[in-house]
């Protein structure tokens, strides 16, 4: 176990932390009883239910809305609309989002709502509203944009050194552009969010958010009230994966309105079709770079553009932005780095956040550029990825010391160990010799994660934690669970912190009235903060209960200790006192038996307009190496066999970790292959529609993607010091893992063709997409690919 | 006469009234069963899934998980039904229950439920047992072996089961962790009895009625008199419409229990199939006695789709994307169509007459899907999709090949998404009949069988991707099959 890692890592004797728990729901998920928001509308007296009326434009004014025939429905309440509003149209803080619109931004855009006493009825009004629109052009694409120059917010530039100067001086230089699609989040549950408002007109919203302070501070900026008069609640969310950072506020808001106005209870939960049209995705991107390499191999410039669709208002797109360019160098060290970012404004709902943040973008670009250019610089690509790693004591383009980077050179080798790299490399090769039709391709690849908010205002958390007198323990952090085991991780860190056993522990659901002020949970930063913040109230309790026992056991109270539900003093012999004993006494002498605790992230500093500093407290750290195979015929393709190693410090519930590994893997995957997004960029009356709007359109992995065989590793020895138990964040770094998916797809398109050919891969690379690249390597003159010039345009290669 | 109700987690509870677009999920939430969830409202998801009680034969019965978001409630009049919640409690856990619980099989957990009730019916499937080479399932090749449990559980199962949290490997090593049901188990006892009768139903609200008739004259003289009426079997197409395009008809009539179409008969010269037995029951009742449609069964939409979806269905709306003309055509079957004057034969190359147009009257329905025997020995199928499990295809070609000493004797090639309707490549036949089975004449025919329909591009595929998937088809058979391949 950790010890000397400082008071905040170090684990005690017999930690609850670091057991192999399931998730404290798991029970509860099984047997269908765990409630969800819209579970609760059944058990709601006389909720109402309500409908959007959607535009069927891209982009265009509303000139009229007569809501007068919606009214005639039986059944109808209600329409509301913009005039409803007491305080401020916005569904953001950034005064570019009407919760109501005059303008039509994107297709699908909602103008108005329609409360029913059942969602039939709120169906059936809505059809009947008559709007008018006035259609505008409308850009659909990133190449729209860049045409007519629309951007939004901040364009931000990472830099160090001089890389145009670096590339002319490169011994190879090599330049391309890739475009990165999108990624609908495809939560199990779409958005919900059920308002109800008591007799002093204080609202209270359950939300299916992964932001509650946040929806608090919008419903309350909507109703022209002041936060105190709103609390909001999430019992759980059915996922998030980023979807319900910023989005489940104006559809909190309309509930709370529409609330307001009839004094009834609404519901608001979107079907598929209304979440999927409505609400925002992984940002696309698209990448134009040059790269320079030194005679060695060496990364010695890189200068790109990343240019994200960010939708029809800002969201997040700036911090995802930010994010993006703070990771293009990966594992990588890059002596000389110029990239620029800039957000299109575009006739799409508004993209948003989703695991990785930006993150997946970035890295993206530098292991395309790896995987492309490989076979021109002659190197196998695993190697030229080893060749490149930071070494201990370099920093990043933005100015972070790369703390640990001993540990990419760690996990590369043990994941090559144990995924018998060399050895199925030979089998690779031997089984692409024998069959003319089918390929087989085997790639491993790095992840170096950022792990805190760039925003250094968001790394601070609370929590409020009660012991009664029967012992019982009641936790409240301000932390959501979305299915990634946040509330089970917290409670082993009460526990442990506390010295008493699981079960006596109980975590309340999430609630702005009990925790205020409280960050996002995103950035995979849950744990840690949340973490922090519980166990700071937990050692406050602990230490006036310690006082106590003190006196009891003969023992000074540094010498006290708690565990599994006894206390006992060093040097005390066999006395001891149990822990509900201690707690009842404790209250008789009138010892305060709760505590609210905080945690603020230190060390961290950022200077957002030069992009440098250090925003991160640390790094974690992965590799992973998978199979696949390809049907020449059909560019169809398998996932033969993934293993991952991965660096989650001192696992605080290592179920609950390798979850996330495996379920971001497998997300990353379903980014990176087969998640397609389509949009109508026709000049038809459907521009802009989006074309893959269901379950039966874009399909989501299942089954048939996940590895047969599917191995991960927990990297061991890993404590992180300065974080809660050694441990570290996890929900994000292992979607990049699939990177090695895309890459191995690379190697197995490549077989098909001339040796040194070096294959360009759509994004997703969909069976559709690795036919066309197969077909390009066929078609590829062998010459060509023996002078190594490829589809990488290497104009200028020395 | 009695009231419609059915019996929920071994309770009775009474419908209600409610017409033929209250789907069973909507009915369950509203009494309180909110296990069940909403995720997709089309069929794709699973996250709605429930057990109901199906027969297995006259005298038994299994466990069969269907999609609740497609199925109208009040075709579930005098039935049973289990959800999550009748499977166990917290503190009293199902043992599929408890392996999903310990091996970190759900995360958010919205989708457990329904993996849940998936998960069960294979549990309790009739003749599910350890497969003797199932030792190697992790480790060998075979792609059979490392979709079949060592417990003999069929991973295809799950195949209708969305969840995008766990990646699906604990799910899978629960599923192959369950052990047989103890003899006990209330469930499995409840086997050993027939499966409830299909009760003649009449339900109506303001929106619509719901009739499930007695027989098929009673069903027949209904739509003699109310051509308008929806005929309703699964549900499977039926259900989206009604949930995504919100499509309402004033009469539903559900057909889908009714014993003259339900036959099943393999003659000496051809096998009926009742057009309202689920591809379920008749994948497991034909055992693999037609190879081709063994090969289509694993690729058609999902096991829960599979349990409500039928042949008659699946032809009665003549969608051009339907996985199973492509087959039939294949097989060269032909439909008994059916009205309340009479019955009628009809080959399937002549049914089709137009974008989701057939020859059927409004009047009629299909009775019986009829395949000709002997089969051809050499077939495949071959489906194209972004996704392997459950999507639809954006080009399926099904092959029928009879070789005499090394030449096309005969072949029928049956095409799906190329065009309006289903289609027979004519042209691509005629390059291959007479000739030699060579990588020459192959190649030439695979030119033909690249211009047959008329593919679009849409947000499945490109033309172009059409276009080559129907030319490297035929190669791709041809490389499967090059001395003649398997005989059936």
């Amino acid at each position: 176990m950790s010890k000397g890692h400082g008071p905040l890592a170090d684990r005690p004797e017999r930690p609850v932390v670091g057991l192999e728990v399931s998730h404290e729901s798991a029970d509860l998920h099984v047997t269908g009883a765990a409630l969800y928001t819209q579970d609760l509308t059944g058990r709601t007296f006389g909720a109402l239910h309500a409908w959007p009326v959607q535009a069927p434009h891209a982009h265009a004014l509303v000139t009229s809305l007569r809501v007068q025939a919606a009214d005639q429905v039986p059944g109808v309440v209600r329409v509301l609309t913009a005039d409803d509003v007491p305080g401020l149209n916005d569904a953001g803080e950034k005064h570019d989002e009407p919760l109501f619109p005059r303008e039509v931004m994107y297709y699908g855009h909602a103008v108005c709502w329609v409360l029913g006493e059942t969602l039939e009825a709120a169906r059936q009004g809505a059809a009947r509203v008559e709007a008018d629109y006035e259609p505008l052009p409308a850009l659909i694409t990133v190449h729209d944009a860049i045409a007519a120059g629309s951007y939004q917010g901040h364009q931000r530039t990472v830099g160090r050194g001089d890389a145009a100067a670096a590339l002319e001086a490169a011994a190879h230089r090599f330049s391309g552009e890739l475009e990165i699609g999108g990624q609908e989040h495809f939560y199990l549950e779409t958005q919900a969010a059920l308002a109800l408002v008591d007799e002093n007109g204080q609202i209270f919203v359950q939300s299916s958010t992964q932001h509650p302070s946040e929806t608090q501070d919008i419903v309350a900026h909507v109703l022209g009230l002041p936060a105190h008069q709103v609390t909001v609640q999430c019992l759980r969310m059915g996922g998030g994966f980023g979807g319900k950072e910023f989005q489940p506020h104006g559809l909190a808001a309309i509930a709370a309105l529409g609330a307001t106005l009839t004094g009834r209870p609404v519901s608001l939960r979107l079907n598929r079709t209304q979440d999927i049209t409505m609400t925002g995705k992984r940002h696309p991107f698209f990448a134009t770079w040059e790269a320079g390499f030194d005679a060695d191999r060496r990364l010695c410039a890189l200068r790109a553009t990343l240019t994200s669709n960010g939708g029809w208002s800002l969201d997040l797109s700036e911090p995802v932005l930010a994010r993006a360019l703070c990771h293009i160098d990966n594992a990588y060290w890059i002596p000389d780095v110029e990239v620029h970012g800039r957000i299109a404004k575009t006739n799409r709902a508004s993209n948003t956040a989703f695991r990785g943040f930006g993150g997946p973008q970035g890295m993206i670009v530098i292991e395309d550029i790896l995987g492309r250019c490989a076979p021109a610089l002659g190197v196998e690509p695993h190697e030229l990825r080893r060749r490149n790693f930071y070494s201990p004591g370099q920093a990043t383009p933005y100015g972070q010391p790369v703390r640990h980077a001993e540990r990419l050179e760690a996990i590369w080798s043990l994941c090559l160990d144990r995924s018998d790299f060399a050895r199925r490399q030979a089998e690779v090769a031997a089984f692409n010799a024998a069959h003319p039709d089918t390929k087989r391709g085997l790639a491993i690849t790095p992840v170096k994660f950022g792990i805190s908010f760039n925003l250094t205002a968001f790394n601070q958390a609370g929590a409020l934690v009660h012991v009664y007198k029967d012992g019982s323990v009641l936790i409240n952090h301000g932390g959501t669970e979305m299915g990634q085991g946040l509330h089970t991780k917290m409670i082993q860190v009460a526990a442990t912190a506390l010295g008493v056993p699981m079960r006596a522990v109980r975590l309340a659901p999430t609630r702005t009235d009990k925790v205020p002020n409280t960050s996002a949970t995103a950035a995979s930063s849950g744990a840690d903060l949340n973490g922090g913040a519980v166990k700071n109230a937990c050692d406050q309790i602990r230490a006036r209960l310690a006082a106590v026992a003190a006196g009891r056991l003969g023992v000074h109270a540094d010498d006290v200790r708690f565990c599994d539900g006894v206390v006992t003093g060093l040097g005390a012999g066999d006395r001891h006192v149990a822990w509900p004993d201690l707690v009842r006494q404790a209250y008789h002498q009138r010892v305060q038996l709760w505590a609210a605790g905080f945690y603020r992230t230190a060390g961290l500093h950022w200077d957002a307009e030069a992009m440098q500093g250090e925003p991160f407290k640390y790094f974690a750290y992965g590799a992973a190496a998978a199979e696949v195979e390809v049907d020449g015929f059909t560019g169809a393709y398998r996932l033969r066999r993934a293993d991952i190693v991965h660096d989650v410090g001192d696992s605080l519930s290592p179920l609950i970790d390798l979850g996330q590994i495996e379920g971001g893997f497998v997300q990353g995957v379903g980014w990176l292959t087969l998640e397609e997004l389509l949009w109508d960029e026709s000049d038809g009356p459907n521009r802009g529609r989006l074309n893959t709007q269901a379950a039966s359109t874009y399909k989501i992995p299942s089954f048939s993607e996940m590895p047969p065989q599917f191995n991960v590793h927990l990297f061991e020895r890993a404590t992180e010091s300065g974080v809660v138990y050694g441990s570290k964040a996890v929900g994000e770094p292992p979607l990049m893992e699939a990177f090695s998916v895309r890459e191995a797809l690379r190697q197995a398109v490549g077989a098909f063709g001339p040796a040194g050919w070096g294959v360009e891969l759509g994004c997703p690379a969909t069976p559709e997409a690795v036919y066309w690249a197969v077909e390009a390597a066929r078609d590829a003159d062998p010459q060509a690919g023996a002078r190594r010039r490829g589809p990488v345009p290497a104009y200028a290669e020395a | 006469v009695v009231e419609p109700q059915l019996v929920v987690n071994g309770r009775t509870r009474e419908l209600g009234e409610i017409g033929g677009h209250v789907t069973l999920l909507e009915w369950l939430r509203a009494d309180g069963l909110t296990g069940c969830k909403e995720g997709c409202a089309e069929g794709e998801c699973g996250a709605c899934a429930v057990l109901v009680a199906r027969p297995d034969g006259p005298d038994r019965a299994c466990w069969v998980a269907i999609n609740a978001c497609l199925v109208p409630a009040a075709a579930f009049d005098q039935q049973e039904v289990v959800t999550a919640e009748g499977l166990g409690r917290p503190g009293q856990l199902h043992p599929v229950q408890r392996e999903m619980a310990d091996r970190g099989g759900s995360q958010c957990g919205y989708c457990t439920p329904g993996f849940i009730c998936s998960m069960a019916a294979e549990y309790y499937r009739p003749g599910r047992r350890p497969a003797p080479a199932a030792g190697a399932a992790l480790n060998g090749s075979g792609a059979a072996d490392q979709e079949r449990g060592p417990n003999g559980f069929d991973l295809h199962a799950l195949s209708g089961n969305l969840c995008r949290c766990t990646g699906y490997r604990p799910i899978r090593d629960a599923a192959y962790a369950l052990g047989q049901p103890e003899v006990a188990d209330p469930l499995l006892a409840r086997l050993a009895e027939p499966a409830p009768a299909a009760a003649a139903t009449t339900t109506s609200d303001p929106q619509g009625r719901y009739v499930r008739p007695t027989d098929l004259a009673g069903a027949l003289e209904l739509l003699a008199v109310r051509p308008d009426a929806r005929l309703v079997a699964g549900s499977t197409d039926w259900g989206v419409e009604l949930n995504i395009r919100h499509a309402r008809a004033a009469l539903t009539i559900g057909i889908d229990r009714l014993e003259e179409l339900r036959e099943f008969t393999i003659g000496p010269d051809r096998i009926d199939l009742g057009a309202a037995l689920s591809l379920s029951e008749i994948e497991t009742r034909l055992a693999g006695r037609v190879p081709l449609l063994a090969d289509l069964f694993p690729q058609f939409a999902s096991r829960l789709i599979r349990n409500g979806a039928t042949l008659g269905g699946n032809l009665g709306t003549a969608s051009p994307i339907g996985d199973a003309p492509p087959v039939l055509l294949a097989l060269d079957a032909w439909l008994v169509l059916a009205s309340a004057e009479g019955e009628r034969e009809v080959l399937l190359a002549d049914y089709f007459t137009g974008y989701r147009q057939s020859i059927r009257r409004p009047d009629e329905l299909i009775k019986t899907v009829r395949i000709p025997l002997p089969l051809a020995p050499v077939t495949a199928f071959h489906k194209i999709a972004k996704r392997r499990f459950d999507d639809i295809s954006s080009v399926a070609v099904a092959y029928a090949l009879t070789l005499e000493e090394g030449r096309v004797a005969s072949i029928r090639i049956g095409l799906g998404g190329v065009a309006a309707t289903p289609v027979r490549a004519m042209a691509a036949e005629e390059a291959l009949k007479g000739r030699p089975w060579t990588r020459q004449t192959v190649a030439a025919a695979a030119g033909e069988l690249a211009r047959a329909g008329t593919p679009i591009g849409d947000h499945r595929a490109s033309e172009r991707y059409r276009i080559a998937m129907l030319r490297n088809s035929l190669l791709k058979f041809y490389a499967e099959n090059p001395g003649g391949g398997r005989t059936s």
